[in-house]
């Protein structure tokens, strides 16, 4: 049972303090701070799905938050429905998107679905651009009335920073679920072997397919969130493609694999980013640090700031997920 | 109809330019089965490195290639030996990793210095023109250096004892340690190869088109689509598809906005490898 896994107390409460920290004084510029850290958060945890869980890179996660970005904020404006209803809408159509997508690149193995992957970042990034109800390469914006239907657009940015971090938590738990069921253990098996995972009768294919898909699920919420708050979005922002590799970037100083590590990298990550990005002297350099970052953890520690615990306290396996 | 034609004829001039730099990609996933995802970051420093030696020594760009090619060869060395070597064992995660954080090391320090605004290469070659259409000298003096490149390289796969143990390390690793093959010298030597390959086509390209420090990435992208058209290993398989997808691109430009064609490669590349898993040219040894 989930509920009787530590880890699951510790997300709960990992969120209620993100939540009401700010909430005390009404520190908006610390809201403003911890929102970027909850959507790192989101983004390694559901990419974690896949490079930790399944042994497959995703160079193209990003396009999710994107593309749910865009469902998002073209069905809150242009079509005027309720917010939560339109981000849940967009991650179901990301999610369906992505089971298509998935169907068809999934047959390939390893390194090619990794490049496709980033194949696909291309050709979304082109057909948006392209898209003409989408307002092709200028995008699309929330206009300022739009927030009237959350009581005001002080008080939207409030409500959607909540749900970023529900859907914070709930990136957390569904990592934590896949992790323990008898679905996980599938992927770990595809992940260590996947020749002998179908001999074993795993059926590779659909289980890649559904982990692609669910791991297209809430960062297409969060997406839509997100740029509902920002106001407006263009598909430059929505596909940034650093922001897919940072993700991966996050991941592996966490710990890929873990479901504390991933959440833990993605928190630290976003701090490191903010700081080098406001510093004057370093801003110019926070891709090479963070690439530096990354080869080091390759190279050196390929389970990450969790692995790197496990080898010091091995029992906090047990506790620390 | 004319206008196609024209087209399609500069299309095929800069595939020659595409397929010299899937080359490079071709030779080191053939040799070592890494994907190097630096490729994008070295072509964009080609592009520098020859903006940065015509502005020092303005005489025929096309004569410091060989300059470019040799700062390759030492730079493949480098990224061979610090990000390559130690993870070359390991599931094929670390190494697309690895040589993914090199790429983002290079296109950073990149960024730092040349920011991310446009250059050129100002330098033309007077053109041959038929009728209403010109082709331009740049682009076929281009195309003529990727495939004197080509055969060279592929005289010293099949011509010379270190050619010779490439491949002999591409077909069988273990075999080739056997036959007394120092088989790390040898993938060095591959890296860096292919590394002076992608080197050189970034070099070529910035003759024709400016150039930004992120331009590598849609070249890399292109190397992709053309490595898995001809299938793995097969660098001079590589030349011709590459010659292949620049003529599609010259068939299709007249009539759609240049700004779908990565999507279209990009459905190129899926259908090719999933219906042609093995290349459009058939038996591929990868």
């Amino acid at each position: 049972m989930i509920f009787r896994r530590p880890v699951f107390w510790l997300i709960l409460i990992f969120a209620a303090l993100m939540a009401f920290i700010p909430l005390h004084g009404n520190n908006v510029s610390m809201r403003e701070d911890l929102i970027l850290v909850a959507v790192a958060v989101i983004l390694a945890s559901n990419l974690n799905l896949m490079i930790g869980y399944t042994g497959y890179v995703n160079f193209g996660h990003i396009v999710f938050y994107g593309l749910g970005g865009y469902v998002g904020l073209y069905l809150a404006t242009v079509k005027g429905w309720n917010l939560i209803l339109s981000a849940l809408l967009a991650g179901l159509a990301v999610s369906f998107c992505a089971l298509l997508f998935g169907l068809g690149i999934l047959r390939l193995r390893g390194a090619y679905f990794a490049l496709a992957t980033i194949g696909i970042l291309v050709a979304v990034q082109s057909f948006v651009s392209n898209f003409d109800p989408w307002g092709r390469s200028t995008g699309l914006y929330v206009p300022f009335d739009a927030y009237q239907p959350l009581g005001g657009a002080r008080r939207a940015l409030w409500i959607t920073y909540f749900l970023v971090i529900a859907v914070m938590a709930l990136s957390m738990i569904l990592s934590l679920a896949i992790k323990i069921s008898k679905f996980g253990l599938g992927l770990f098996a595809i992940r260590e072997d996947e020749d002998a995972a179908v001999v074993l009768g795993v059926n590779a294919t659909v289980y890649k397919a559904i982990i692609y898909s669910v791991s297209a699920f809430l960062p297409a919420v969060a997406g839509a969130l997100m740029f509902y708050k920002n106001g407006m979005i263009d598909p430059s922002i929505a596909f940034e493609f650093m922001l897919s590799l940072e993700g991966i970037v996050m991941l592996m100083l966490g710990g890929k694999g873990t479901v504390v590590g991933a959440a833990l990298g993605g928190g630290l990550y976003e701090k490191l980013r903010s700081y080098l990005l406001t510093s004057p002297k370093l801003s110019n350099f926070h891709l090479v640090i963070a690439g530096g970052m990354l080869l080091l953890v390759v190279l050196f520690a390929p389970g990450g700031l969790i692995g790197w615990l496990y080898r010091l306290v091995p029992r906090s396996e047990k506790v620390i997920e | 109809m004319s206008g196609i034609l024209a087209s399609m004829i500069d299309g095929v001039l800069i595939g020659a330019v595409y397929g010299l730099a899937a080359m490079g990609l071709s030779l080191i996933w053939g040799v070592m089965d890494v994907i190097n995802l630096t490729h994008g970051a070295v072509i964009a420093l080609g592009m520098f490195g020859m903006y940065i030696l015509f502005a020092a020594f303005p005489i025929n760009a096309y004569f410091l290639l060989l300059p470019v090619i040799a700062a390759g060869l030492l730079l493949g060395l480098i990224i061979y030996w610090t990000s390559v070597h130690w993870v070359i064992n390991r599931p094929q995660l670390a190494s697309l990793l690895s040589t993914f954080a090199v790429n983002m090391i290079i296109i950073g320090i990149g960024t730092a210095i040349w920011s991310t605004s446009p250059y050129n290469v100002n330098f033309t070659l007077r053109g041959i023109t038929i009728g209403a259409y010109t082709f331009t000298g740049n682009h076929m003096a281009a195309a003529s250096a990727a495939v004197v490149i080509a055969l060279a390289l592929e005289v010293f796969l099949y011509r010379t004892r270190p050619g010779k143990a490439i491949r002999a390390v591409a077909d069988n690793r273990e075999a080739a340690e056997l036959m007394g093959i120092s088989s790390t010298m040898v993938l060095a030597l591959a890296f860096a190869i292919g590394i002076a390959l992608a080197a050189a086509s970034g070099a070529l390209v910035s003759t024709l088109f400016p150039f930004t420090i992120l331009s590598g990435a849609g070249y890399q992208m292109k190397s992709f689509v053309v490595t898995v058209l001809a299938g793995l290993g097969k660098p001079f398989g590589a030349l011709v598809a590459g010659v292949l997808l620049g003529l599609l691109e010259g068939a299709v430009t007249p009539f759609i906005a240049v700004s779908w064609i990565p999507m279209i490669e990009f459905g190129l590349f899926v259908v090719v490898l999933v219906a042609f898993p093995r290349g459009i040219f058939g038996r591929a040894t990868a």
